[in-house]
């Protein structure tokens, strides 16, 4: 049996058409088709906002859209689902802090 | 073989707001109309699934080879639901059956959808139903996570509800930790996204998913250092009947052992994971024997490294948008809530039909076989052909339901949270992760407050409140006040049933779309 090292290798993806995103800034790589939270996790980074009360680090938890703990900043809209929402080439994903209302002028 | 990627992409619009398909699908019976984009809701349908899983897409194409005009409703991109999740067509899978068993039958699914009538409306969020005359009008948002600017309302003479579960979440210290997902999250982030949380993932919790999650993880190149589950499958003797008559289901729990074995995976019975280390993120977790009740043996624990820790304490129905409605919900054996069902998977509500999980947690089989069965009644009602419900398709098909029904049972019955679970939980621990409210907190508003129930602890600490309107603390808040009452009146009082007024966030810009009489304003016929 072919002992398979990665998600990508087992169920045979294109990883060649990968691109570019960026998370506060840095670069990271993603697949289309990819959530942002799958893109981030590949990149292994797990927490992405901070909560409202305690400032604790939090990302995906659920996976399938009902828990909310993986609100993103993304292309400066708040409160986006990172699991539900797909990476786009030059997506800019930023950490999003308590209400993710920090930048607005409210 | 598995369909080609571009044919998956033709047969299902890839992103969540390029919400109708193709014009040449989009034909309904009998009609000349066809549906232009954007207004889907100009046309009655005859039923409106609610849910592209197993149970939705076999009472979708059924229904439709029966005669029905039917809409098909999801939140997601792709059609097949929680098991069938798969990669996005972009991700141009060649294996995409690698991580599933059973894939066959949702190939042949698939193809029965792209060859129907069916309107698939992707990327469609219901909120809520509500009467219109003779009708169900079903409003949605539109977009990958609702966040469309479109609202929707599609009209149908009949409903079936087929929008699956979700997974329980029982709480210890620190799993708020990033690195601690849910199981089957963790399941369904692998299965469409090609993500793992890390690379040393302990898997832990109750229920049939942990060994088939484990299986996937380890299939995917990550280390699972063990499955950690708080039954003893010895309780699953207890039910030798229903054992007996679903040999299928041996098989596949042997096949996900076998794997367990190849991969050299441990699995430990009446244990939990009764805490998690780590400054920012999951370092290890502290691993118990628990007594018959789930009370942790503190002697017994022991530490395993990880970087990450899928748990899930089995399932839970997702019934609010029937509830909503008034449909009859029973307790499962489980503790759970489950949408009653007749013969024939026909709501208390008359024309409001459900199946899968929404009767009850039974797994993928068991959903497409109640899913062809609430098509079948649905058609036979709206077409005035009863006939069809004494056909022996129908016989069958219940016959199937009844001894599929018995397993899930049994299964709930093994994997029922034990009473003292909550002996683990410190009250420094967030029951409720969005609102940030402590165990400590819900004890108090039930000690000093006399709150008895998963509502009046909402009411007096916020638990529950938040974004995900108690979806992740349900069950936890519920087994804290109930047991409160146990200890204080000698009994549990039956808590109900939990009540969301929107099965999905809404923006309040489209909620102001909709018109005093429930319609969304923009959703005027057009003009002849
Ligand atoms: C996270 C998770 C992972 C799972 N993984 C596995 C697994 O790997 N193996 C296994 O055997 N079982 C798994 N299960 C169990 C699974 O519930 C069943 O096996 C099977 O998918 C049930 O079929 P269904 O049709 O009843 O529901 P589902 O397959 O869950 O389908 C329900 C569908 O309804 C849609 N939906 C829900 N609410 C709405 C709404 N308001 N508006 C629009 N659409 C909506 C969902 O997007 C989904 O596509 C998992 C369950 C969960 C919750
Ligand atoms: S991870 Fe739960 S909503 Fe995204």
């Amino acid at each position: 049996m072919t002992r398979h090292r990665s998600p990508a290798a087992l169920v045979g993806a294109a990883t060649e058409s990968a691109f570019e995103i960026t998370f506060d800034g840095r670069t990271l790589s993603a697949l289309p088709g990819q959530s942002v939270a799958a893109a981030l996790w590949s990149a292994g980074v797990l927490a992405w906002r901070t909560t409202r009360v305690g400032g604790r680090p939090r990302g995906a938890f659920c996976g399938i859209g009902q828990c909310y703990d993986c609100l993103a900043t993304i292309n400066g809209r708040p409160n986006r689902r990172a699991c539900l929402v797909p990476a786009r080439p030059g997506d800019a994903i930023t950490t999003q802090e308590g209400e993710g209302h920090a930048g607005l002028a409210v | 073989m598995p369909d080609s990627p571009s044919e998956e992409a033709r047969a299902v619009p890839r992103d969540g707001a390029e919400t109708v398909p193709p014009h040449e699908r989009a034909v309904p019976r009998g009609g000349a109309e066809t549906v232009p984009p954007g207004d889907t809701h100009a046309v009655t349908y005859d039923l409106a699934v609610i849910g592209a899983g197993s149970a939705g897409l076999a009472g979708a194409v059924v229904a439709d080879r029966l005669g029905l005009r039917v809409a098909l409703l999801d939140s997601s991109g792709e059609v097949g639901g929680q098991f069938y999740r798969h990669p996005a067509p972009a991700l141009g899978a060649v294996r995409p059956e690698a991580l599933h068993h059973d894939w066959d039958a949702f190939a042949g699914l698939r193809r029965e959808l792209a060859d129907s009538g069916v309107v698939h409306l992707a990327g469609h969020h219901v909120w809520t139903l509500a009467r219109d005359g003779e009708l169900w009008a079903v409003h949605a948002v539109t977009g990958a996570d609702g966040d469309g600017e479109r609202p929707v309302c599609v009209r149908a003479r009949t409903v079936l509800f087929a929008t699956g579960a979700g997974e329980r979440q029982l709480p210890f210290p620190h799993w708020t930790l990033p690195g601690v997902v849910g199981a089957g999250g963790a399941q369904a982030m692998l299965k469409s996204g090609l993500a793992l949380p890390g690379r040393r993932i302990v898997v832990a919790g109750s229920g049939p998913l942990l060994p088939a999650v484990a299986a996937s993880l380890a299939a995917a190149g990550a280390r699972v250092p063990a499955v950690v589950e708080a039954s003893g499958y010895l309780r699953y003797a207890r039910s030798p009947a229903a054992l007996a008559a679903n040999p299928r289901k041996l098989a596949e729990a042997a096949t996900y052992g076998a794997a367990l074995l190849r991969h050299r995976i441990p699995l430990r019975t009446r244990s939990a994971v009764t805490e998690v280390h780590g400054r920012d993120r999951v370092e290890g977790v502290t691993v118990c024997r628990l007594d018959r009740d789930w009370r942790p043996l503190p002697a017994t624990a022991g530490r395993i490294d990880c970087d990450a820790l899928a748990v899930g304490h089995g399932l839970v129905p997702q019934i609010e948008l029937a509830t909503g409605i008034g449909c009859a919900t029973r307790r499962t054996d489980d503790g759970a809530y489950a949408l009653v069902v007749d013969a024939f998977q026909e709501t208390s509500v008359r024309g409001l039909w459900a199946a899968g999980e929404t009767g009850g947690v039974g797994g993928a089989q068991l959903a497409r076989v109640e899913g062809e069965l609430a098509g079948i009644a649905a058609a036979a009602r709206v077409r005035g052909q009863e006939t069809h419900l004494r056909g022996s398709r129908a016989r069958a098909l219940r016959r199937r339901r009844a001894r599929m029904r018995a397993f899930a049972t049994a299964m709930a019955r093994a994997h029922a949270p034990g009473r003292d679970w909550t002996e683990w939980l410190d009250d420094a621990t967030d029951v409720c992760r969005c609102e940030e409210v402590t165990a400590g907190a819900v004890r108090e508003a039930v000690r000093d407050y006399g709150a008895r129930d998963a509502r009046t602890v909402k009411l007096l600490t916020r638990a529950g409140m938040g974004w995900c309107q108690g979806r992740m603390c349900g069950a936890a808040v519920t087994c804290l006040a109930s047991r409160a009452g146990t200890e204080s009146a000698g009994e549990a009082p039956p808590p109900a049933p939990e009540r969301r007024p929107l099965a999905a966030p809404v923006s309040l810009a489209a909620l102001a779309a909709l018109r005093p009489d429930g319609l969304p304003a923009e959703d005027e016929p057009h003009p002849e």
